[in-house]
């Protein structure tokens, strides 16, 4: 089941999996920092190596709305953006959880104008949390291939039919080129069947589709949505314990964690930037600090078991996003304090760290001096740019 | 022309496990009626009606059906009231009629 390896873009692995995993339909509008990604899918098609229905659409909103006609019919979509592009396909986002169309998107994480910025921060899919979209955050390349065969795995299991969105921080992870392990086409072949739903048009079975629910029955869907993104939770560590097993690597579910065992201060953070922590933690864990991680790796659905477990025994917590939710806080701490006000589980401090807007960089050092805000008693900000 | 009509027939679900996986369900179900915030009705006068077609043919909601040899026939479980067949017709055959309270 094992394939070869190969040095990848981001971008690049994502396209590599999108092969991999055979869609019949690709929609999609380029945007910075995500067009390599449907360039390379273009050069697939272009060089055979990739049957699929290749759709040169004209903006965002149109290529979400072809995936989701496309999935209508039965068959298995993909879609790329990021930034303005996703907010521009806002209305079909909701379209896709309601019909229960598993399109499955990667999302180039990048910040959104004004001022006009290219670079990452995830402003854009976490503005749109509610949207009814699974929502995944990769930390690097080979995470990215592996949350695509993943995706479709979910987002088409009976259980959850739901769309997946799949976050990489732009340029930080869309750019970045790595070593990838690449699984084989016989691998993902047999990991992932092709799929099947009732939820589709069929000439032997006709069915009035995307229709009209009133008062009396609108909410019961909705209901529905809700349930579906919570069995996801299950069906994610189901998938990823079967993908460990055909492609021999593992999956920790919706957070990741590291030292949190006795760690007293923990930083929670997604993305690319768990990758600066994780050095921190362990140069610190090296001259006696108990300092922990937490990287999320799925907002939607949100894992408050897991971080509640994974916070049970720390004095002060803080999480880092490149997100503010403006005059409030950042949509991350939110969720996170949510789940721990609804449990025993109390830090005497909690703050919210708010940086890395529009690409400001996050470094080793700036990460130092979090976990030394957390050790520190001094009353300051709960939510502090940094 | 076969219109979609009120399935009176239909159980409503008892529960979520009920419903459809997704919105998708055979078709021409009409699940609820539509005509609740008409206050006044149009009623066609028969001896007066020309069979023109220019209610049908205008009514916004497509509530006036032209499937029977006798005549032309309002669907008042999705008709709303708007009036605008009345005021169209030429032969002054449909007049509005208060709706009780």
């Amino acid at each position: 089941m094992h394939g070869q390896k190969a040095f990848l873009s981001g971008n690049e692995a994502v396209a590599a999996g999108v092969r991999l995993a055979r869609p019949h339909v690709i929609a999609a509008y380029p945007i910075t920092p995500q067009t390599t990604v449907i360039e390379r899918l273009a050069e697939m098609v272009e060089d055979a190596s990739l049957k699929t229905e290749y759709l040169h659409v004209e903006s965002e909103h149109s290529a979400l709305s072809a995936c989701i006609g496309a999935s209508a019919v039965g068959a298995r979509t993909f879609t790329a953006t990021s930034s303005q592009g996703l907010l521009y396909m806002a209305e079909c986002l909701h379209y896709a959880s309601g019909g229960r169309f598993p399109v499955v998107m990667m999302n180039a994480n990048r910040s959104l104008a004004l001022p006009w910025n290219i670079y990452g921060d995830q402003r854009d899919s976490l503005s749109l949390l509610d949207c009814g979209w699974i929502q995944a955050y990769a930390e690097d390349a080979q995470e990215s291939l592996d949350l695509i065969i993943q995706a479709y795995a979910i987002a088409e299991h009976p259980d959850v039919l739901t769309p997946l969105m799949i976050n990489l921080d732009g340029f930080v992870i869309t750019h970045t080129y790595e070593l990838v392990s690449l699984p084989s086409q016989e691998g993902v072949d047999a990991f992932l069947p092709p799929f099947q739903t009732v939820n589709k048009m069929d000439l032997d079975h006709p069915m009035s589709l995307a229709f009209t629910a009133g008062p009396a029955y609108n909410q019961a869907f909705k209901q529905l949505q809700h349930q579906a993104l919570l069995s996801a939770s299950k069906v994610i560590l189901d998938i990823e314990e079967r993908f460990g097993q055909f492609f021999g690597r593992n999956y920790s579910g919706l957070i990741e964690t590291m030292h949190c065992e006795d760690a007293e201060f923990i930083l929670v953070t997604l993305g690319s930037v768990a990758g600066t922590v994780r050095p921190v933690v362990e140069r610190l864990r090296s001259l006696g600090e108990r300092v922990g991680l937490v990287r999320i790796r799925y907002m939607r659905p949100f894992p408050d078991l897991e971080i509640r477990k994974a916070l049970a025994g720390a004095k002060a917590v803080g999480v880092l996003e490149k997100d503010i939710s403006f005059g409030y806080e950042g949509t991350v701490f939110t969720n996170v304090n949510s789940a721990l006000s609804r449990s025993n589980v109390k830090p005497s401090r909690l703050l919210n760290f708010i940086g890395g807007l529009g690409g400001k960089d996050i470094s080793a050092a700036d990460i130092e001096h979090l976990f030394l805000r957390l050790k520190s008693t001094d009353d300051g900000e709960t939510v502090a740019f940094i | 022309m076969n219109y979609p009509v009120w399935q009176r027939s239909f159980k409503p679900p008892k529960d979520l496990a009920e419903y459809p996986v997704g919105t998708a369900f055979p078709a021409g179900h009409l699940v609820e009626t539509n005509a609740s915030w008409r206050s006044q009705r149009p009623v066609i006068d028969a001896e007066k009606c020309s069979s023109c077609r220019i209610c049908w043919l205008l009514c916004p909601d497509g509530v006036i059906h032209n499937t029977k040899p006798e005549g032309l026939e309002i669907d008042y479980d999705y008709c709303k009231g708007c009036g605008i067949c009345a005021k169209e017709c030429r032969q002054k055959a449909i007049r509005m009629e208060n709706e009780g309270i």
